[in-house]
């Protein structure tokens, strides 16, 4: 199978999406002539040309909502944030448009709309500029939230996106776009909604998505050389999440660590232990752990960053203090 | 204009930015200093122009293309390229880095990084000094691109119905990031007609030439500090670099960027000092040694200043 870049896989599967469906097209910051901020778009323009490969104004609130106006219409709309962080100035289309219009109008209206961003730290852009608000918007009902790490799922997922009929936001790591891996030729697509055991074990479950699988992958090699034998699943879908495949997986382990790249306050992984405390209680033999991000405005200096940030060492820490191993 | 002036000082000024944002780029190419690194080469004229008729009681607001506002307000070199080299030494002790300067002891109040997020907090500041009676003013840089923000326009309103003591100044460089204005805004490449709207007085400056922008700025500045609510100022100016140092500007060509660099203020107005008689050479290579000293001074010194303690992480979240 050949290797490709995560973001040749979005990439991919933008284009796939551009040739066989006349209604979808693109709107973003620079996406066009400049060739994306991370170069997610680059070449489409010259090959799609400017209707569908629209460069906007620095007018997130407008194009978002544009976006969303059209997808009401019955175009599919794929709408690139430079940076999640940026989002933020388009909460409220984005919240209040995108995601309510189904509800509020009984059912008439649909959104089949892609907002896509980078997200996350890690390369010292400071407090503005490396942020995780998926968090944020998984809690927001009538719409979808994605995060791939890996470019399989990239692909898979972001094919998935666009044919959804909901607002679907695609979090990508920004950290990942250059990480390589294999894509099969044919054209599989991930269920949104669906976690993956990308590892099987019966020790321990380790949970993570995005950035984060990256840490904990590495926790549970150095746990693996110690005998550990350790269970990983990459949530995938932030919202909805696939609790039923973690409590399948605790029940087989009796013991859980949540990881979250981003910080650790309001992470994705609060509301998936609060669940597990619920409906799997029975199964553990320790606390629901978890493992985050220090909750602080992201630090500009290198050692402060790497400071905040989780890591794999962190995970190690969770293991053991939640269940001696 | 009646301002006393020292035409000299005004070009060591320039000549730091320049020299300073040189050093930032070798250092980058060093790793010395990451994250997302914004030059402001070829636009000094407009910010050491500008911020030359300011007062201590007056705030400077700038975007994340800081380091040349922060330095023509006196902002120790040091302490800044300390900051962008995330040293416990810097103006936020590393943990703000290139576009987020502060200094608060010399009212410059930021650094934003949020394109046009700035507006509204400069307003806020102006609105203080018109609540407390200052005769302070608050003065808010911003680029072309930040005037497709909604806030943009919001904040517009909102100063001129409240008659805030503030200077809105507009560095029309052509491009926000790779997106030239032309292709994005409805009415041409010209803003300050359009301020019509808000019923705020506007003027058009050529932003390579300091002596113009000083001149415009005092003109408005002095109205202001009359009371007669905000002002607008456009000045046309152009960056030599890309965006960033990410930046490898497939978008325009290299005859647009030698068109402008021909108007280069590092050149072209110290040869106007000489031609005016208001400087000898000597002067001029003088300053250009020192600077660079001051420059060579200031890597070394973020060089050698410490990391910040890991538990710096925790201070600074509240108040
Ligand atoms: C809300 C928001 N959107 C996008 C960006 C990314 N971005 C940073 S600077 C910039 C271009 C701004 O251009 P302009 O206002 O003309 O200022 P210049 O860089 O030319 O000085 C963009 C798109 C951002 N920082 N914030
Ligand atoms: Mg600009």
């Amino acid at each position: 199978m050949p290797e490709i870049t995560l973001r040749d896989a979005l990439k991919r599967a933008i284009k796939e999406a551009l040739e066989s469906d006349p209604s979808v097209f693109m709107m973003g910051e620079d996406i066009g002539e400049y060739g994306g901020a991370y170069a997610v778009t680059d070449g489409l323009l010259k090959k799609f040309g400017p209707d569908r490969i629209k460069d906007t104004p620095i007018s997130e609130q407008a194009f978002v909502g544009a976006g969303i106006g059209a997808a009401v219409a019955g175009l599919r709309p794929i709408v690139e944030f430079m940076s999640i962080s940026f989002s933020l100035v388009a909460f409220d289309q984005i919240v209040n448009m995108a995601a309510n219009l189904r509800y509020m109008s009984g059912g008439q209206i649909s959104v089949p709309m892609v907002i896509r961003a980078p997200t996350g730290a890690g390369v010292q852009l400071g407090a503005t500029h490396s942020q995780s608000f998926e968090t944020w918007l998984a809690e927001v009902p009538g719409m979808k939230v994605v995060c791939p790490s890996n470019p399989y799922d990239a692909l898979g997922l972001m094919r998935s996106a666009i044919k959804d009929n909901n607002p679907v936001f695609v979090a990508e790591p920004a950290l990942l776009y250059g990480e390589k891996g294999e894509i099969p030729d044919d054209d599989y697509e991930i269920e949104i909604g669906k976690a993956d055991v990308t590892r099987e074990g019966s020790d321990i479950t380790l949970v993570s998505y995005g950035y984060g699988m990256r840490p904990t992958n590495e926790a549970a090699d150095k746990l693996t050389e110690r005998g550990v034998s350790v269970e990983v699943i990459d949530l995938r879908s932030l919202s909805p999440f696939d609790i039923d495949s973690i409590v399948s997986s605790v029940q087989k382990t009796n013991r859980v660590v949540l990881i979250d790249n981003a910080r650790r306050n309001g992470g994705v992984m609060a509301e998936v232990a609060a669940d597990l405390q619920q409906c799997a209680s029975e199964w553990l033999d320790g606390p629901v752990m978890r493992v985050g991000s220090v909750d602080v405005p992201w630090p500009y200096s290198r050692s402060l960053e790497q400071e905040v940030l989780m890591d794999a060492d962190d995970v190690l820490v969770a293991v053991a203090e939640g269940y001696g191993l | 204009m009646t301002g006393k002036v020292d035409r000299l000082d005004l070009f060591r000024q320039m000549y730091l930015v320049r020299q300073f944002e040189i050093a930032c780029g070798e250092n980058y190419s060093k790793g010395l200093i990451r994250g997302f690194l914004h030059l402001y080469t070829g636009q000094e004229a407009t910010g050491v122009g500008a911020i030359s008729t300011l007062g201590d009681n007056d705030y400077v607001v700038s975007h994340y293309r800081d380091h040349g506002h922060a330095l023509a307000r006196g902002v120790d070199v040091n302490r800044l390229m300390a900051e962008l080299f995330g040293r416990a030494t810097g103006t936020s002790k590393g943990k703000g880095g290139s576009m987020h300067i502060f200094d608060v002891a010399k009212g410059f109040m930021g650094g934003h990084a949020i394109v046009a997020g700035q507006l509204p907090l400069a307003a806020g500041l102006a609105l203080a000094q018109q609540y407390n009676k200052t005769d302070g003013l608050t003065i808010c840089f911003f680029g072309d691109g930040a005037t497709n923000q909604g806030i943009y326009h919001e904040t517009m309103n909102l100063a001129a119905v409240w008659k805030l003591p503030i200077l809105f100044f507009l560095e029309n460089n052509m491009y926000g990031m790779g997106t030239s204005i032309e292709r994005v805004r409805a009415g041409g490449i010209d803003f300050y007609p359009g301020m019509a709207t808000y019923e705020i007085p506007a003027a058009e400056v050529d932003g390579m030439d300091v002596l113009a922008v000083r001149e415009a700025t005092e003109l408005a500045v002095a109205r202001i500090r009359n009371g007669e609510g905000p002002q607008f100022i456009e000045a046309k100016t152009f960056r030599f670099v890309g965006h960033s140092l990410a930046d490898g500007q497939k978008y325009r060509g290299q005859e647009e960027v030698k068109e402008w660099e021909r108007r280069d203020p590092i050149n072209v107005y110290p040869t106007r000092l000489l031609e005016m008689g208001i400087a000898k050479s000597d002067q001029i290579d003088q300053i250009k040694t020192e600077v660079d000293e001051v420059v060579a001074k200031a890597v070394e010194f973020a060089e050698q200043s410490p990391e910040p303690e890991l538990s710096e992480i925790h201070n600074d979240v509240l108040a």
